[in-house]
């Protein structure tokens, strides 16, 4: 062996562990306890809103859905840490984040059944609408940030992928344009433990998903997904690094999805076992942050009651906004591919309406 | 006026869009620095800063994805493919990204991208540089397709594209990039994307054609009326998706005969698409069957092969007679 050229390391985040004790005082975040308050609100909200999805789905009254209980920390810690001005690049599983990023509920009820409408987010909301295609969002994320470097905004966007997604090669190729144009990005893993079936390990011989960043020349760090507060202190650090114009970071969110992969047919029975689900929910992120609130007299089962009873009206009223929406035509679908409809378009329409072309 | 070749024609109207619009970025693989490797954007970069002009990593999926970001972001991105033949690395990013952005989003985001990239054959380049790959594009809803035969073309066709709000591909033939020069007006002129041209007019034939196969086109027609008296109507669809089928069948109606003539495989590309539409369109016009002048649907045979691969005025000559005796 000849000497070493490069060494590396990949910092591991945790503030509370999983009995809601505050393991590394000095990652703190600095949060008014009303801003804890309103990540539990958030959290439980989220918890709510995967068991009606479900629910709804199983009723056929929503389309495609994956559901995020055992993600809530990694979802809404990590949206907590960004501003309005920011971008939210999902993947499929992340409404919660559209949500508290300003995109409407119904919409996202809407985008679930395939309607046009659930895509079309409002002028004044920062987010695009949820990827399918595993790790796309990650190239166009260094595009969106490096917009707002060109434009010289100092604002970020913040991206999702799954454990599953950091073997696309748009994945590397998106850290990495985004680490050479120095851009203000963030990419946000959520290692929930298995791409559909596939379970981490046979993802990718890397130790960690967060080492990745370390080809792409930009940091990597790995976050407990479970700690709400880890998270959030995790991806604060990197969106201040970005705005302050140090480039892009890489965060691995240790977590997992109690739930199937999607609603459409996954048995999680096939390849996990009980053992492991009873392991991850003893790391459950709301009881560690309940139990972390309410030591601080900041969270009662009251108040979680009341939270509870809100979610559920919010959900239902959306639903209903959603149900309301005008139903979409095939002429729309025409309507909404360029600009100005083709010649060919315009005719096709016209065969589908029975209207003459133009 | 000047007299460009098809290359200097190319960076000529890259140059009047930079200096237009302040959202218009160029960037891609050697772009920059290098000015491409046809020199396609010699200079640009010195003129307009390594923000508006700029080298990108080697990654063909980025660069579209990175232009589908910019986008989003309110620029008008003319990302570079360096040869087409590449384009199988980020045809998620087009096809299933940029092209369906308008759709997905319904309307709040837009790509007003020009994906330019050489491509075309006869020029002896490497394995997959050469491949017509424009057919697979015609079925991917959202984009439109446009393939230049002349320098004037050339300018007024990229300049709609960049200023088109929908996301174009722009198909530069390496053979024809410095293969004549053309009289190019230096103002600003605009060619509509969409409309076909006809090059040469006649009343027997109509030759459908694109590309470098626009001159073989021409050439073959020149020579029938010169053996055998008879005019073939040669028509450049400039644009390929979407095809300007009036044209053609406004031709058919005069002429009554047809054939395509493309530089692509043959199977299931433009051709077989303007086929389907004369046929849809002008059948009752038609006093014999369209034929198809194309390569066979092999790979394409870069280097040893290349001319006897490719179609020829011969071939092309040999479709005439044949569809005037059927």
């Amino acid at each position: 062996m000849g000497k070493t050229v490069s060494e590396h390391t990949v910092p591991y985040v945790q503030v509370l562990d999983e009995n809601g004790k505050v393991t590394d005082k000095e990652l703190l975040p600095n949060l008014t306890d009303d801003q804890l308050r309103e990540m539990m609100k958030r959290m439980v909200f989220t918890r709510i809103l995967d068991q009606r999805a479900i629910k709804l789905t199983r009723q056929g009254r929503l389309g495609f859905y994956a559901p995020v209980a055992g993600q809530e920390a990694s979802m809404i810690g990590s949206e907590f840490a960004t501003d309005k001005e920011d971008f939210v690049v999902p993947g499929y599983r992340d409404l919660p984040q559209c949500v508290y990023h300003g995109y409407p509920l119904y919409k996202l009820f809407l985008y679930s059944r395939g309607h046009q409408e659930g895509g079309r987010v409002p002028e004044d909301v920062n987010v695009m609408m949820p990827q399918i295609i595993i790790g796309a969002q990650i190239v166009q994320t260094a595009g969106i940030a490096l917009g707002y470097k060109l434009k010289g905004e100092k604002h970020i966007a913040i991206t999702y992928t799954g454990d599953g997604g950091t073997s696309q090669g748009d994945f590397y190729e998106g850290m990495n344009f985004a680490g050479a144009y120095k851009a203000p990005a963030v990419f946000f893993v959520q290692n929930n433990q298995y791409a559909i079936s596939v379970p981490r390990e046979k993802q990718t011989a890397a130790e960690t998903l967060a080492q990745k960043a370390i080809a792409a020349g930009i940091p990597g760090v790995q976050v407990d997904g479970m700690d709400i507060l880890g998270v959030y202190a995790a991806v604060k650090q990197a969106v201040d690094r970005a705005r302050a114009g140090e480039g892009p970071t890489l965060i691995e969110a240790v977590t997992f999805r109690y739930g199937p992969h999607t609603m459409s047919g996954d048995d999680p029975t096939r390849y996990r076992t009980k053992e492991t689900e009873a392991t991850w929910e003893k790391r459950d992120p709301l009881v560690r942050f309940r139990t972390y609130l309410t030591e601080k007299g900041l969270w009662s089962d009251d108040e979680e009651q009341q939270v509870i009873e809100a979610a559920k009206d919010t959900i239902n009223e959306a639903l209903k906004q959603a149900d309301n929406a005008e139903k979409m035509k095939v002429e729309d679908l025409i309507d909404a591919m360029f600009e100005e409809p083709t010649t060919a378009l315009k005719r096709q329409r016209a065969e589908i309406t029975g209207e003459g072309a133009n | 006026m000047a007299q460009m070749t098809m290359i200097q024609a190319i960076t000529h109207a890259l140059d009047l869009e930079l200096a237009r619009d302040e959202k218009v970025l160029l960037f891609g693989e050697d772009v920059g620095n290098n000015g491409g490797v046809f020199r396609a954007t010699e200079g640009l970069q010195k003129k307009y800063g390594e923000d508006r002009v700029f080298d990108t990593p080697l990654a063909e999926s980025g660069i579209i994805g990175l232009a589908n970001g910019l986008a989003v972001q309110g620029f008008r991105p003319v990302p570079e493919i360096q040869f087409f033949g590449f384009v199988f690395e980020a045809f998620d990013q087009i096809a299933s990204q940029i092209a369906r952005l308008r759709y997905r989003s319904g309307g709040r985001f837009h790509a007003p991208v020009t994906i330019r990239s050489p491509f075309g054959g006869g020029v002896r380049t490497p394995e997959l540089h050469s491949d017509s790959l424009e057919g697979l594009f015609l079925q991917s809803p959202g984009v439109k397709v446009v393939i230049p035969s002349t320098p004037y073309d050339a300018k007024g066709l990229l300049l709609s594209a960049i200023r088109d709000n929908d996301p174009v591909i722009f198909l530069e033939h390496m053979r024809l990039y410095r293969s004549f020069r053309q009289e190019v007006p230096e103002e600003e002129y605009t060619i509509p994307l969409g409309k076909a041209n006809v090059v040469r007019e006649g009343k027997d034939v109509t030759i459908v054609t694109y590309g470098a196969m626009v001159g073989v086109s021409q050439k073959a027609a020149d020579q029938w009326a010169k053996d055998k008296g008879l005019q073939a109507e040669v028509i450049d669809l400039r644009t390929i998706s979407p095809i300007d089928i009036e044209t053609i069948t406004a031709s058919i109606e005069k002429t009554g005969r047809a054939i395509v003539v493309q530089e692509a495989q043959r199977s299931a590309g433009a051709g077989a698409e303007i086929v389907a539409q004369i046929n849809e369109n002008a059948i009752f016009h038609l006093e014999a069957p369209v034929l198809r002048v194309s390569p066979p649907d092999t790979v394409y045979p870069f280097g040893l092969i290349e001319d006897e691969w490719l179609p020829t005025q011969q071939a092309v000559l040999a479709a005439l007679n044949k569809v005037v005796s059927l």
